[in-house]
């Protein structure tokens, strides 16, 4: 059973606050059609984990009156926008919060209409799962195949498929292992993905924050009890140390530091980094913050850095685990989704933001535009608004990266329009262009002079090397340091 | 390792949010409500600049109705921190004799915050107003966004937001647009208080329950500092333990009754008490959807 978040009489209330203190966060997203029961899901979320108060229930029960329906509109929790509750339609993405006695819950909140794809996008980049809502009497529509791609693209590794309206179907099994079954062939195709399917009825609040007695053929948790238990944050936790820097702090002239949160990996004084895209190599002497000094970070702390060594650094650099550096490259492959009214330019130059770097980059190539509905890829000289494509982007300066399957923060960026500067497209890494296998032009890092010897450092296989790749790093070094002919 | 808890989380997403307004906006400022929202923005200012100082300045917008305890704290605090502190007020509306009563809570609002917000903004030549607004206070706020423009006049459009992924701001504006920028976006008014009693910050004592004159007008408990409150007949004020869960202007905001006299009294009575912390925010309620259309015309 999941528990609210409310006080147990037995707990003191110094407990409390510690179990308070220690809970962790699970962001999630939520998409889905007009008709899918999404806002009365989230509704029914909020209201049976206690998280309404009184006199917002006041408020929607005064306001569902005015409607259709009898008793508590759960939607009118959610829908926020004026224009909205008139039209009974979610046009944007809203953002919820709620806690229970085990975890704290934002939820991000997107339509699932073909043409709010950008919607869909921006709620699942922060998420770390996705609830995929299914009618029950309409088995598995375009709309959920899209909203499971997204999740997929966008490096979501929970997906929970919440089969609804189980009431008006008879609370009937093989109509919902008919659906699971539909969509895990559809999702075999996503194979990082590890699915969860769930018979509901968000109406009724069978099977969202307690088991249901009208389906004792499903042994699963409830869908709450569910998104208590997943696990989160392993992955950036896991990944190699990246460092994105902000800012320059320098208070006085003894102080020098790099401000920044840790996207992903971890970090310890004494640790060898590299600075990107520049390659210059240094150990940490010092993570600082308001707090006090520490002896090692992880990620998503907001900390301050000092390095042993006085070396150039930016904001808009990028600090990595010398030994597991990322990419460096101008050019590279991404996927983009196009956010705009005005379509995408091939030849033009947009500004790219990636982390805290932005730089002038051109739209050089569109391979190919992403049918959401067929998965096709379609050929396309232009990218209108919603649509996906795969693209070759050309930064005027080179950019440090990593591919978004391996890390989400170093792998993501967006697209602003220097004339109207609306943000107009989401872009995810793929690699470096024309990376093929054998070369080593993308993978020089840095270099450092060390008992008189030249150390190139880079992410290789760890096989050696032959005579002929070493000299092919040693041109690619020339070449970083803008050294065209010396041979 | 096991991960951050959550309101370490919360700090750092706020802490990259105000490094990023700073690095990115030519000059900002930190709009200073003096209530506890504003004190926890102030600390994770100090945190993010640290070892350096808050590198821009704070602006109050005084409507000259506030409660006296706020403006005796927010010139202690802001002195005791160090930092730079601008009152804008809108004079030549206090002079045509504005008040709730006289002019009605609407129009009040729009000349003593809304348009003094703007004007504050204008004289001050800021591009980026930060504030304090989370997205769990009201409806329309859900929908708000971090990083959230505002054209020339300082209007918000809500159907036409710029789309905001992964933790990637674009503070990219023409002359005489602006921001509003929101670090504490992702906070509920529970995480605002366990932060206070995890971090010990300093807030208005107002918070906290104490023995006070009140008007007591049903459920309504009214505070008497303006002498322009109308009495009803024969009404005189009693003593009530009470305190403010939200802080505004005296006149428009009421006080509940409470026990709750320390930050670990007053989480408690937020876990048990199940009315939202704007409910006894007079503003909010005057229309359907009020808040939404004080924030399209550039109210905070």
């Amino acid at each position: 059973m999941a528990a609210p978040a409310v006080l147990a009489l037995e707990d003191t209330f110094e407990e409390f606050l510690e179990l308070e203190k220690s809970k962790d966060l699970l962001r999630f997203t939520t998409a889905g059609s007009v008709d899918d029961g999404k806002s009365t899901l989230i509704g029914r979320l909020l209201y049976d984990s206690r998280n309404v108060y009184e006199d917002q229930l006041e408020s929607v029960t005064k306001a569902s009156a005015g409607r259709a329906a009898g008793g508590i509109d759960f939607s009118l929790l959610t829908d926020g926008l004026r224009a909205e509750r008139e039209q009974g339609i979610t046009i944007d993405v809203a953002h919820r919060y709620f806690s229970t006695a085990r975890r704290k819950f934002i939820i991000a909140d997107t339509p699932g209409h073909e043409q709010y794809t950008r919607n869909m996008v921006t709620g699942a980049s922060t998420a770390e799962l996705a609830i995929v809502l299914v009618d029950a009497r309409k088995g598995l529509l375009p709309q959920s195949r899209r909203h499971a791609y997204i999740a997929a693209m966008l490096g979501l590794p929970h997906v929970a498929v919440a089969v609804n309206k189980m009431d008006l179907v008879g609370y009937d099994e093989d109509i919902f292992r008919a659906i699971e079954s539909d969509f895990r062939k559809f999702l075999s195709a996503f194979p990082a993905i590890e699915p969860f399917f769930i018979p509901i009825s968000a109406l009724a609040g069978d099977n969202v924050v307690s088991r249901s007695r009208n389906m004792p053929w499903f042994h699963g948790p409830a869908l709450l009890e569910y998104l208590e238990q997943v696990p989160v944050g392993n992955r950036a936790r896991q990944s190699a140390f990246r460092f994105p820097v902000q800012r320059v702090v320098r208070p006085n002239r003894d102080f020098r530091g790099y401000a920044g949160n840790i996207a992903s990996g971890q970090v310890r004084v004494g640790d060898n980094i590299v600075v990107l895209p520049s390659g210059k190599t240094t150990t940490v002497a010092g993570i600082t913050t308001f707090d006090g000094d520490l002896d090692e970070g992880q990620a998503g702390q907001a900390v301050t850095l000092t390095l042993s060594d006085e070396i150039d650094v930016t904001r808009g650099d990028l600090i990595a685990a010398a030994d597991d550096a990322p990419s460096v490259a101008s050019s590279i492959d991404a996927t983009i989704v196009w956010l705009n009214d005005a379509p995408a330019e091939l030849g033009r130059r947009y500004r790219l933001k990636h982390m805290a770097r932005q730089e002038w980059a051109e739209l050089s190539a569109i391979e190919y535009r992403l049918n959401i509905n067929s998965l096709a890829r379609e050929a396309a000289t232009t990218l209108e608004m919603n649509a996906i494509g795969a693209v070759r982007i050309t930064a005027a300066r080179p950019l440090a990266f990593d591919s978004y399957d391996q890390n989400r923060t170093t792998g993501s960026f967006v697209v602003i329009d220097p004339v109207t500067n609306a943000t107009v497209a989401a872009g995810l890494i793929s690699g470096a262009a024309n990376s093929g296998a054998g070369s080593h032009t993308d993978k020089v890092f840095g270099w450092h002079v060390k008992n008189g010897a030249l150390v190139i450092s880079g992410k290789g296989s760890g096989e050696p090397i032959s005579d002929a790749e070493t000299l092919e790093l040693l041109k690619a070094l020339l070449k970083k340091l803008g050294i065209d002919e010396c041979f | 390792m096991s991960g951050l808890s959550h309101l370490r989380q919360l700090e750092a997403e706020s802490i990259h949010i105000f490094r990023e307004v700073a690095a990115e906006c030519q000059t900002p400022v930190l709009l200073y409500s003096i209530g506890k929202d504003s004190s926890v923005l102030l600390r994770l200012a100090q945190k993010a600049f640290y070892p350096g100082p808050i590198p821009f300045p704070l602006l109050h917008i005084d409507t000259g109705y506030k409660f006296r305890e706020m403006i005796e704290f927010r010139d202690r605090y802001t002195a005791e921190l160090g930092v730079k502190l601008i009152v804008h007020t809108n004079r030549a509306a206090l002079n045509e004799g504005a008040n709730p009563f006289a002019w009605g809570t609407q129009r009040c609002c729009g000349g003593l915050k809304t348009q003094a917000l703007l004007d504050g903004l204008r004289q001050g030549g800021f591009d980026a107003a930060i504030g304090g607004a989370r997205r769990d206070e009201e409806r329309s706020r859900a929908k708000e966004r971090v990083f959230s423009f505002r054209n020339e006049k300082g209007q918000w459009d809500p159907r036409n937001q710029r789309p905001e992924l992964w933790n990637i701001f674009n503070a990219h504006i023409h002359r005489g647009e602006s921001l509003r920028v929101f670090p504490l976006s992702n906070w509920t008014e529970l995480d605002v208080w366990q932060y206070i009693h995890a971090e010990n910050i300093p807030v208005v004592p107002l918070y906290f329950a104490h023995v006070r004159p009140m008007l007591v007008r049903g459920d309504t408990l009214l505070p008497i500092e303006q002498p322009f409150v109308p009495r009803l007949p024969g009404e005189q004020p009693e003593l009530v333990k009470c305190r403010m869960r939200s802080l505004g202007c005296s006149p428009c905001t009421g006080a509940i009754r409470s026990d709750a006299d320390t930050v670990p009294r007053i989480i408690e009575e937020l876990v048990v008490m199940r009315r939202s912390e704007r409910q006894n925010r007079v503003i909010d309620h005057d229309q359907d959807g009020s808040m939404e259309i004080k924030k399209q015309e550039g109210y905070f």
